[in-house]
């Protein structure tokens, strides 16, 4: 009769080697991303929640995309300021009563990303939506910044 | 008895795939536990649960929005996540229950009912 719990052979000499494996996902995360962003990222750790921002451009707009999971729409501030585009909220706890947390690596609080934009942008058309956690916001180019075709007479 | 859920981080085995690991929180609720994880991109059919000798496997498949025009700052990565945790025994694994908002998922681990010590009479 077998009293001692059993451990699957082969995870027992990979538990040592958990802790790498959580080590290389940030490391790897640092190669991944561009040098200066890696900042913002790191910076998570001290300083609260830095969502990851992705821009795109194409010929008349810039688009940002950045993940939000978790929020509600009301709670996402969205606004335009000298070229830069800011995206900001707060992050409620939800009901706290009689609960306890056992482990929590999800922030709540408040953050703040800003992000300078490529080319000038009409800050009357700018759109948003926000589904399956992930914010678009959608930036029309202004007049002057959009690409023309001269034509060579 | 209230150690919902000891972590398991499996150094991925031969896995061909590779998953990154979201935040997560775990509560203590009234009659059980409430583990959230963050997978933004993720819809309710892009979502994996499962629970296979006492371990909870939460695995998310993004369906990223397509965006026109040229990348030009990435921050995000492409993977898509993965998360393991192993049971506490005092949980009724049958009476799981997950639902996703907003890229969160939410999942209710009610304890069991009777997680009384059982009797065995000698014969």
């Amino acid at each position: 009769m077998n009293l001692i719990r059993y451990q699957a052979p082969d995870s027992a000499p990979w538990s040592t080697l958990d802790r790498w494996s959580s080590l290389r996902d940030e490391l790897n995360s640092l190669f991944d991303m561009p040098f200066w962003s890696s900042f913002g990222r790191t910076g998570q750790l001290f300083t609260g929640w830095s969502p990851a921002l992705d821009l795109y451009e194409s010929g008349d707009n810039v688009v940002a995309v950045v993940e939000l999971p978790g929020m509600r729409k009301e709670e996402i501030d969205i606004s335009l300021h000298d070229g830069a585009l800011t995206i900001s909220g707060e992050r409620k706890r939800e009901s706290t009563n009689g609960e306890t947390a056992q482990r929590s690596e999800r922030y709540v609080g408040t953050f703040r990303r800003s992000i300078a934009l490529p080319t000038r942008v009409d800050a009357t058309k700018v759109s948003a939506t926000y589904q399956e956690g992930i914010l678009k916001v959608t930036l029309p180019k202004a007049e002057e910044a959009k690409p023309k075709q001269i034509q060579v007479s | 008895m209230n150690s919902l859920t000891r972590e398991t981080r499996e150094a991925d085995r031969g896995q061909a795939e590779q998953f990154i690991t979201p935040p997560a929180s775990v509560t203590e609720i009234a009659d059980g536990y409430m583990l959230e994880i963050e997978m933004p991109g993720v819809k309710k059919d892009g979502l994996d649960i499962s629970v296979e000798n006492n371990e909870l496997t939460i695995v998310g498949r993004r369906s990223l929005p397509t965006v026109e025009g040229t990348l030009v700052h990435r921050e995000s990565r492409p993977e898509n996540f993965r998360r393991v945790f192993e049971l506490d025994p005092s949980i009724d694994g049958d009476k799981i229950s997950a639902k996703i908002d907003q890229g969160l998922v939410r999942l209710t681990l009610p304890t069991a009912e009777h997680v009384k010590p059982r009797k065995i009479t000698v014969s």
